[in-house]
């Protein structure tokens, strides 16, 4: 295979374009393109293009957790027939899902976000050992630039560390590829597969030619073999040496195959190591240097590198994010710069690139003028210097708001989070929300900061606030050892029945599985009085009902013992939430107090401000607010913290001839 | 390397605007020409109000998808402040398309930063050609907000490598298929956005 393997298509001289003013062609110019068929050029993403080749390989059994940037993966995969799909309930259970497939005759599949893997990784480290019958594939979705993750781990160093295969495609033809590559790898060599994936890769969209499924079942089907299955320490021990003889053999091969190609080119200053969306960069960036292009990048083909730097005056690794390949490339006695010039953080984008290489070859401002590595460097400015960011936000009538409206109004407490939309309780305007470590860490945190409480802090009150898949997928476990700990923690556990910040994917909150088909309904109520939380303990609340929430915080903080409350109205995104007539302001009416602001909503804005002096001389600031009833979803939230009744229904308004937005 | 050339389109606004919409369209149409395409999609946490911006790129043949700096052809910007941020990945003889109508963050509501006062004059200073109109007023007129969408790409079709009929074509093609009920009107916000180019 090859990265250029796509048709040259050729069109007419017509549409070489040479600025945009002289651009304006005649439809008729156009009719002379004579494209492939349609169905022969799919626009697919990454995630699409794995799904494919992951069910034209034969898969039979393929499973997840959402995470951004994979998510989509599964989504994909499940509109496939022949190939069993499902959403499991955190990452260590669809990798052991597909290691049982594997076992069982077919060739299986699992796909996670980087972080996932750190879940998944115990049963990775063993099953390395085991090996597969059907082919095991593993994709990782890295999140170089953080867009959506909590930290930027390199998934490449799963590779060296359970002594597995990594293939990285480069864009999403070659994800679709090396997914087919990567089943017959996997039994070529007898060890599961990882296909790297990043952001750059899931998330963008390129063209594919998709080919037809073949299907793969092992003839044998499951065979009792403990000798290999059964890891065991005496089982164990023999597999170890097969597994360091494997990953020479993989070495060996990674010398000899297609995947690793090198690329010659006509300027010789400069060649270049390379694999991942990175490699689009370099082509894009020094079209002329000689390349090496890793396919297949663990273990790195160090003696074809070695040729190569034989040939060219200086050699670059270029490769997102840490110094693998540079630091193994360095200890074959192979000269090569990496770091030294390049980014640790962030994408390897061409606004890196070319200024960092323009400065090695002396062809760039000093560095000291040049722009610093940064991980985002599109989002630096000049004309809009100083221009106010967008973070994400919750979404307008979110269930979250009303939580964290009284999160912010409880005093004296350390709030452990989680992951999900409700860590964006951390910004503003709520400031509830002080930790977020990983899955399921609310609950571990928040133990801990009962049990290391220091004199200061006696009279804290320690809340975890959890979201409903987070429990499911590493929060169970965390309660239970805050009962059996005799614990002192208040839980806020958010169920909104859905994987909200993914896209409001099912869950067994939603009652519904992978295919939208009906399941079982987890009862929280029962989870947590099954995990040791007292059945007085447990309420179950509106988080709309402002006052209810209210009052049930206030009481369960007071209690010296373990406490849930269950917040029970559903995630926007999902068709669970019911829309509302919507609300306005009543502009004669507001006083601009501001309360309706503590609660955070988008749909409110602030129309404008005044300073007035209070009678004991104290400023105060005011904001009048209006609501963009177009976005408002009427979740009555809003109109609860309005002293003045200043926020009313828009029919109201109608009513009184009023003007409406 | 200029034999390679490459069209590059910023699409660029807030989460729920429309904007991977306008800009899958336009891939789509560019696709069914016969150029290699490729697309970024949503970065991340984006439906929750952030930043949303969309690459675009086709020619022979596309490696990176990220639009280099200083490199793009056209920026469509769904909102002023979003249009402003992204201006300066404009070539000199870029064209800027800009929405009109303000969408001010959580953060600016709470007083924590301000809105520019005129983020398109703030992009002319830079001296690229911007053309600026209230797309949102024009859908309103037709009666779905949604429609600023189909306003916006009406806008832009002049400036495309290939016939503003093709891309209209492509738009109400995907209506055909999805909401029929919608052709008509579509049309109507395409023209409207093919017309304003003139004035403004």
């Amino acid at each position: 295979m090859g990265w250029l393997s796509l048709p040259a298509i050729r069109l007419p001289d017509a549409l070489r374009l040479s600025g945009l003013h002289t651009l304006r062609l005649e439809v008729t110019i156009l009719n002379a393109v004579n494209p492939l068929p349609a169905a022969d050029r799919r626009f697919m993403s990454g995630n699409e293009a794995v799904a494919r080749g992951a069910w034209e390989a034969g898969c039979r059994v393929a499973a997840a957790y959402p995470g951004t940037p994979s998510t989509e993966i599964l989504e994909y995969a499940s509109q496939y027939e022949g190939m069993y799909t499902e959403w499991s309930i955190n990452e260590k259970v669809s990798l052991e899902v597909a290691i049982g497939a594997s076992l069982a005759g077919s060739r299986a599949f699992c796909a996670m976000k980087h972080v996932g893997l750190n879940v998944a990784s115990d049963a990775l480290m063993t099953e390395t050992l085991i090996g597969i019958r059907g082919g095991l594939v593993i994709a990782v979705a890295d999140d170089v630039g953080l867009s959506s993750s909590q930290n930027e781990q390199d998934s490449r160093f799963w590779g060296r560390f359970a002594h597995v295969p990594i293939l990285e495609p480069s864009d999403a033809r070659e994800a679709y590829q090396l997914t087919r590559t990567a089943f017959d790898l996997s039994e070529q060599f007898n060890t599961p597969v990882i296909l790297r994936l990043t952001t750059r890769i899931c998330h963008v969209k390129g063209v594919v030619s998709p080919g037809e499924r073949q299907e793969f079942i092992h003839p044998e089907g499951f065979q009792k073999n403990p000798a290999t299955q059964v890891m065991t320490p005496t089982n164990a021990r023999h597999r170890i040496p097969l597994m360091y003889q494997r990953e020479e053999r993989i070495r060996q091969y990674s010398e000899e195959c297609e995947l690793n190609p090198i690329q010659e080119g006509s300027d010789r200053r400069i060649g270049f190591v390379t694999s991942g969306p990175a490699f689009m960069h370099v082509k894009e960036s020094f079209p002329d240097a000689p390349v090496i292009k890793l396919g297949l990048s663990y273990p790195p083909p160090l003696e074809k590198i070695r040729a190569l730097a034989g040939t060219v005056a200086q050699l670059v690794v270029v490769e997102e994010v840490e110094p693998l390949l540079e630091t193994e490339i360095k200890a074959a006695g192979i000269p090569v710069l990496g770091k030294e010039i390049l980014p640790r953080i962030g994408e390897l984008s061409p606004s890196v690139l070319r200024p960092a290489i323009d400065r090695l070859l002396g062809e760039a401002p000093a560095a000291a003028e040049a722009e610093p590595a940064s991980p985002a460097p599109e989002i630096k400015l000049e004309p809009g210097v100083n221009l106010f960011p967008r973070p994400p936000t919750m979404c307008v009538a979110c269930p979250h708001l009303g939580i964290y409206y009284c999160l912010s109004k409880i005093k004296n407490t350390s709030i452990s989070g989680d992951i999900g939309c409700y860590t964006l309780g951390a910004g503003q305007p709520w400031n509830a929300l002080d930790t977020c470590v990983c899955m399921g860490a609310s609950m571990g945190v928040a133990l801990g900061l009962d049990k290391g409480r220091v004199e200061a802090d006696a009279n804290k009150r320690v809340i975890a606030v959890i979201g409903d898949s987070t429990f499911m997928h590493m929060g169970m476990q965390g309660l239970l050892n805050i009962t059996y700990n005799k614990g002192n923690v208040t839980i806020l556990l958010l169920d909104n029945r859905a994987v909200g910040m993914t896209g409001g994917q099912d869950n067994p909150a939603s009652g519904r599985n992978l295919h939208g088909e009906e399941t079982f309904h987890i009862d929280f109520r029962k989870v947590c009085e099954a995990l040791g939380v007292k059945p007085e303990r447990i309420h179950e609340v509106n988080p709309y009902e402002l006052p209810n929430l209210f009052k049930a915080l206030r009481e369960e903080v007071k209690i010296d013992e373990p406490s849930v409350i269950i917040t029970n109205q559903p995630c926007v995104l999902v068709d669970f939430y019911g829309v509302q007539p919507p609300f306005t302001v009543d502009e004669e009416k507001c006083t601009g107090c501001r309360n309706c602001l503590d609660v955070g909503c988008p749909a409110i804005f602030v129309t404008r401000r005044e300073t007035v002096v209070k009678p004991n001389g104290k400023e105060k600031e005011l904001a009048f607010v209006r609501i963009d009833s177009a976005v408002c979803t009427g979740c009555d939230l809003c109109p609860r913290t309005c002293g003045p009744d200043a926020i009313i229904p828009v029919q109201k308004t109608e009513d009184r001839g009023q003007k409406t937005e | 390397m200029s034999e390679n050339k490459i069209t590059n389109i910023l699409v660029a606004g807030i989460g729920g605007q429309g904007v991977m919409t306008a800009a899958e369209i336009l891939a789509q149409t560019a696709l069914a020409l016969g150029f290699d395409v490729k697309k970024t999609e949503v970065a991340g946490m984006a439906q929750r109000g952030g930043v949303v911006t969309s690459h675009v790129r086709f020619g022979d043949q596309v490696l990176s998808p990220a639009i280099p700096p200083g490199e793009t052809d056209i920026l469509v910007g769904f909102e002023p402040a979003e249009a402003l941020r992204w201006v300066t990945h404009l070539r000199p003889d870029g064209v800027a398309m800009v929405n009109q109508v303000r969408q001010e963050p959580p953060v600016v509501s709470l007083g924590l930063y301000d809105y520019p006062d005129d983020p398109v004059a703030q992009m002319r200073q830079t001296g690229i050609e911007v053309h600026a109109f209230d797309a949102g007023a024009i859908a309103r007129e037709l009666g779905n907000l949604r429609l600023v969408n189909t306003v916006m790409l009406g806008a832009i079709s002049e400036y495309l490598p290939f016939s503003p009929e093709l891309l209209k074509e492509a738009i109400l093609e995907r209506f055909r298929a999805r909401k029929p009920k919608l052709v008509e009107i579509n049309e109507k916000a395409f023209e409207a956005g093919r017309a304003t180019k003139a004035t403004n």
